[in-house]
C-alpha cells in the first residue's frame, strides 16, 4: 500500500528524495543502496529511472561498479549555485521575511522540553 | 461633526490584536492563519481609512479644498482649531503610514523578486547546500525550491528527511511567504498588528508541520524530525559555528510547542471546547466588523455634513 502511494508521487518529489539520500551517505550508492536507504519505499526499476534522470540533469556523477554504476551527487556546478544563493541571501539582514525555516533556535530551557518531548516519546508503544 | 466613533478604529487593534494572537494559538493552524491575516488586513485598513476620514473636516478650512467640494462653508463641526489640529495630525500619521507601507511593500516585493530570481537558477526542487552546519528553508517562487544543507540531510534519517522535504514543500505549495507579507505591511500601517507577527509564523509553522504529517502518515515521526533537527541545529551552533542571518531565529520557543501540538500535548486538539472557539472567533470577526462599520459611519456622518456645507437642504 505504502508502495503504491509512493510510486503514484510526482517525479519531481521523488528526485528530491534520492537526492537527499546520495547527499546524506558518505560515498557513492548504487541504485539497490539508494533503495535501501529509502526504507523500500520505491521499486528498483523506480530509483534506477531516476537516477538517470538526475545523471542527464547533472545532478548527479556517476561511475562504474561492476555490472552497474554507483551515483555521487554533482559538487561542482549545482553546489556552486547553491552557495551562491546561499551568500547573497545571507546579506539580506531581514530574509528571515521571505524564507521559512524548518527549524527556529532553541533556547536552554526549549532544548531541555524537547529533550523531555521526545524521551518521553521513545518509552511510549 | 467630529465624533469619538470615528477614533474607534484607530484603538480597536490595541485591544484585539493581542486578543487575535491568544486565539489563534487554540486555532486549527490554517484557520489561525487565515484568521490572523484577515485580521490584520482588515484592521489596518479600517484604521487607515479613519486617518484619512478625521483630515477632512480640517482640510475644508482651505479655500482650495472648499472651493473643489463646491463647499460654502467650512464643515460644522467644533472649534475650527480643534478640527484644524486633528486635521494636521491625522495628516502627519497617515503620510508617515503612506510612506513606511510603501517602502515596506517595495522592499518586500525587491526581496520576494531576488528570492524568485535565485529559485530559477536550480534547476532541482531540491537544492543542497555542502555545509556542515543544519540548516533548512524554503525559498519562494515560481517554482520555489527547498534549500537544504548536507548537515541537515546527515542529522536526519531518510523517513525524517521526507517530514523536512514535505514540510518546506507545505510552505511553498500554500504561498505562506505572501500571508507573512500581508501582517508584516499591515504592521507598518498600525503598531499593534506587529504583535500578529509572531502568532502568524507560528501558525504557518503549525500548519506546513501538520501537510508534512499528513504526507509521510505519521505524526510521531514528524515530530521526531522536527525534534532531531532543532537539536542538531543546536549542537552545531554550540560547537562555535555561527549561522548567517541568527536575528531571525531569535524568536525561541516555537520548537517544543510544535512537537508537543504533533504529539497531541498541545492545546489546540479537537478536545478543546469548540463551543468556546467558536465564539471567541465570532467575537474576533464582530470587532473586525465594528471597526469598518464604525470608518463607514464615519464616513457617512463626513458625506452629510459635506452636502449641509453644500448649502443642500437637509
Amino acid at each position: 500500500m505504502g508502495d503504491r502511494n509512493a510510486e503514484r508521487r510526482p517525479a519531481g518529489e521523488l528526485e528530491a528524495g534520492v537526492l537527499a539520500a546520495l547527499w546524506a551517505a558518505d560515498g557513492p550508492l548504487s541504485p539497490g543502496q539508494v533503495q535501501e536507504q529509502l526504507g523500500g519505499s520505491l521499486a528498483r526499476t523506480t530509483v534506477t529511472t531516476i537516477l538517470s534522470r538526475l545523471f542527464e540533469k547533472g545532478t548527479v556523477t556517476r561511475q562504474r561498479s561492476g555490472r552497474g554504476f554507483v551515483y555521487v551527487p554533482a559538487e561542482d556546478a549545482s553546489g556552486l549555485t547553491a552557495r551562491r544563493m546561499h551568500a547573497e541571501l545571507a546579506k539580506d539582514e531581514d530574509r528571515g521575511a521571505v524564507l521559512s525555516r524548518f527549524v527556529s533556535q532553541l533556547s536552554s530551557e526549549d532544548e531541555r522540553l524537547l529533550r523531555a518531548l521526545l524521551d518521553g516519546e521513545g518509552d511510549a508503544p | 461633526m467630529i465624533h469619538t466613533a470615528w477614533l474607534l478604529p484607530l484603538f480597536v487593534p490595541f485591544l484585539v490584536a493581542p486578543a487575535g494572537g491568544r486565539l489563534a494559538s487554540n486555532l486549527p493552524p490554517r484557520q489561525a492563519m487565515w484568521l490572523l491575516t484577515a485580521t490584520a488586513a482588515g484592521l489596518a485598513a479600517a484604521s487607515t481609512c479613519a486617518l484619512a476620514l478625521l483630515i477632512v473636516p480640517g482640510a475644508t478650512h482651505l479655500h482650495a479644498v472648499a472651493a473643489l467640494g463646491h463647499l460654502l462653508t467650512p464643515l460644522s463641526s467644533g472649534s475650527p482649531d480643534t478640527v484644524i489640529a486633528i486635521a494636521v495630525a491625522a495628516g502627519a500619521l497617515l503620510a508617515w503610514c503612506a510612506a513606511r507601507l510603501v517602502c515596506g511593500a517595495r522592499r518586500r516585493w525587491t526581496q520576494l523578486r531576488h528570492a524568485g530570481k535565485l529559485a530559477a537558477e536550480a534547476d532541482g526542487e531540491l537544492v543542497v547546500l555542502p555545509d556542515e552546519h543544519p540548516d533548512a528553508y524554503a525559498l519562494p517562487g515560481s517554482p520555489g525550491r527547498v534549500v537544504v544543507t548536507t548537515g541537515m540531510l546527515r542529522a536526519l534519517s531518510a523517513p525524517e528527511r521526507e517530514v523536512l522535504i514535505a514540510h518546506e514543500r507545505a510552505h511553498l505549495r500554500e504561498r505562506h511567504h505572501l500571508f507573512t507579507a500581508v501582517v508584516d505591511l499591515a504592521g507598518l500601517c498600525h503598531p499593534a498588528l506587529r504583535t500578529l507577527r509572531e502568532p502568524l509564523a507560528y501558525a504557518l509553522e503549525r500548519s506546513a508541520d501538520e501537510a508534512a504529517a499528513n504526507a509521510v502518515g505519521s505524526r510521531r515521526l514528524t515530530a521526531r524530525a522536527i525534534g532531531r533537527a532543532a537539536l542538531a541545529t543546536r549542537a552545531s551552533s554550540a560547537a562555535g559555528r555561527t549561522r548567517p542571518g541568527v536575528t531571525l531565529s531569535a524568536t525561541a520557543g516555537p520548537v517544543p510547542r510544535r512537537v508537543a501540538a504533533l504529539l497531541g500535548h498541545g492545546t489546540e486538539t479537537r478536545t478543546t471546547r469548540p463551543l468556546a472557539r467558536r465564539a471567541a472567533v465570532l467575537a474576533l470577526v464582530a470587532c473586525l466588523a465594528f471597526s469598518a462599520g464604525a470608518s463607514l459611519q464615519a464616513a457617512d456622518d463626513l458625506h452629510d455634513g459635506i452636502e449641509v456645507a453644500q448649502g443642500e437642504a437637509r
